[in-house]
């Protein structure tokens, strides 16, 4: 240090001194915002987990997740089985998945790799366009168009039922899996395809054999977050079908699914009671269920970043 | 026969022209160098060779190029076969994020050689050939990107060589390699001339000497001179040439 300090050219000026203040300010403001963002978090969860703790205590983990009945408000007889609320969150998410998906990854090879740099400048946009649309907006378009369409042509008296809602949910998963599994794709550097080109391959064999294997995690995690929108999606789904806690896979039935259970039924709970504590449990498992995907959706995006470099 | 004549070539990239009547024989086997300035069109010239502008949409190609006395740009001509029978080594070493062996398997079985013990002689010989094989040959099932940047610019070539192609183009291939990966490469690309024709393209003019039999001279798009290595460097021609060689200009 004494010997630093000999040489003059090495201590700080005046303005260095003021500049490095702001660097530790902004470093502790900083950390600061971003620790109480992460603390919301645990927040969030202590706040679920306190909540539910007497539906717990008073009807049991097991008949809690695995009660085939969902019937809190009766008086002689309640049931708090959660299995039909799952059920029906599976179902709508599943039908929307396997409708989204080819669409979804269709869609994404055309703009990627097919489509004029022209067509895609104006596609793209448009397409992410329709990730920003409020649920709402989807969810009165299941009720008022989609419902008829669904009811003539599956010969349905009315077309309130789980496909109408998986439907809906399809269109809302689209747009973002485009756009996220797009990136995936424009980021595999063009010297890999420029490679495969010059070994002769054609543009499907280049994409099938190079392009889409370097960007596949990032695709999966694209269509991990889009099954996370539908799980996660409430005001569509309870716009979409007759809201009925079946223990069913029907899509042709209504169902009734774990966000919109907790969206109906808070408003009616007495607070403090046994339904109101069982709403908080739904809420749980609702976290459950993002947190396992976000993980193994974050998990995949780190091999991703590994694939190529 | 795998002399390539270009004839009349010109080349525009989003209307502006970055060949100007280019018109040169490149014999058959042998080195043979693109020297010039940056942005002089020698990239642009080794890419029109197998055809890689293609793949660029704003890009326009005029004239002929005839390998074999067949006009590569002709109307019947399938663009990948023409790139099977050409091979690349690109700038940057770009390995597949794929395997060591699964690299080189990758073109052949393209191609359609699906038979596994086939595939086996393809990527040893391939490896082989580009001075690989004893050093990669325990690891052929670990990812290519494992290897050093000498070794993934190796594995390039072994790549390109397992097509069995005729002619095979160098665009700047030590770039981005240390001196002594590039001598390794400089090795290989004299060892690889009796059995290929090989054209590389590079910015480094003490590189064209070592390696090259003939070298031509590139300069705003045209070609200036074209000749024998120790020739074009020692009583070149043209005014321009001296000028470059001699580093008065560049």
């Amino acid at each position: 240090m004494k010997y630093i300090d000999k040489i003059g050219w090495l201590n700080r000026t005046q303005g260095q001194s003021k500049g490095r203040f702001f660097d530790g300010a902004s470093h502790t403001v900083l950390f600061t915002i971003t620790l109480i963002s992460a603390s919301v978090l645990v927040a969030v969860a202590a706040f679920l987990i306190l909540g539910s703790l007497q539906a717990f205590n008073v009807i049991g983990p097991v008949e809690m997740l695995f009660g085939d009945t969902w019937r809190p408000t009766s008086f002689h007889n309640p049931a708090f089985g959660m299995l039909p609320l799952m059920a029906g969150t599976f179902l709508v998410s599943f039908l929307a998945s396997i409708i989204a998906i080819p669409i979804g990854l269709g869609c994404t090879i055309y703009l990627a790799e097919i489509a004029h740099p022209r067509i895609r400048a104006f596609l793209k946009p448009a397409i992410e366009l329709l990730a920003g649309i409020p649920s709402v907006v989807y969810g009165l378009f299941a009720m008022l168009i989609l419902q008829g369409w669904v009811a003539q042509l599956f010969g349905l008296q009315h077309g309130y039922v789980a496909l109408n809602g998986g439907l809906i949910l399809a269109v809302m998963m689209v747009p973002i899996m485009v756009s996220l599994a797009e990136d995936a794709i424009s980021a595999v550097p063009l010297e890999l395809r420029e490679a495969s080109y010059a070994l002769g391959a054609t543009r499907w064999e280049t994409m099938r054999s190079v392009v889409l294997p370097a960007a596949m995690s990032g695709i999966l995690a694209a269509i991990i977050l889009s099954i996370m929108r539908a799980v996660g999606e409430t005001m569509a789904v309870l716009m979409a079908f007759n809201q009925t806690p079946l223990p069913t896979l029907d899509p042709f039935s209504g169902v009734q699914t774990m966000t919109a259970t907790i969206a109906i039924e808070m408003g009616e709970a007495a607070v403090g009671g046994l339904h109101y504590s069982a709403l908080f449990a739904v809420g749980v498992m609702l976290f459950m269920i993002t947190l396992v995907m976000n993980t193994v959706a974050n998990r995949i995006m780190l091999r991703y970043s590994e694939a190529y470099r | 026969m795998s002399s390539i004549e270009v004839k009349h070539l010109n080349v525009w990239f989003d209307g502006k022209q970055a060949l100007r009547e280019v018109n040169m024989t490149i014999p058959e086997k042998g080195i043979t160098a693109i020297i010039g300035p940056s942005g002089c069109g020698k990239s642009t010239f080794i890419r029109s060779i197998n055809r890689m502008n293609d793949i660029i949409p704003s890009c326009r190609v005029e004239g002929r190029i005839m390998v074999d006395g067949k006009d590569l740009y002709g109307p019947e001509v399938d663009v990948t076969q023409v790139r099977k029978r050409i091979g690349m080594v690109f700038q940057r070493p770009n390995p597949f994020p794929k395997s060591i062996y699964e690299n080189i398997a990758y073109a052949p079985r393209i191609h359609g050689t699906k038979d596994r013990k086939k595939l086996n002689e393809i990527v040893e010989r391939s490896l082989r050939r580009a001075a690989l094989w004893d050093e990669v040959k325990d690891r052929l099932d670990r990812s290519a990107y494992d290897l050093s940047g000498g070794q993934q610019q190796r594995l390039c070539i072994a790549r390109a060589l397992a097509i069995c192609p005729e002619i095979v183009l160098f665009d700047e291939p030590c770039s981005a390699l240390d001196p002594i990966a590039t001598a390794k490469i400089e090795d290989l690309l004299v060892e690889l001339k009796d059995e290929y024709t090989v054209v590389i393209v590079t910015h480094n003019m003490q590189q064209a000497a070592r390696v090259a039999d003939q070298t031509a001279f590139f300069y705003l798009g045209e070609l200036i001179e074209f000749g024998d290595t120790a020739q074009l460097f020692e009583r070149p021609e043209n005014e321009l040439t001296e000028n470059y060689i001699t580093g008065r200009m560049g």
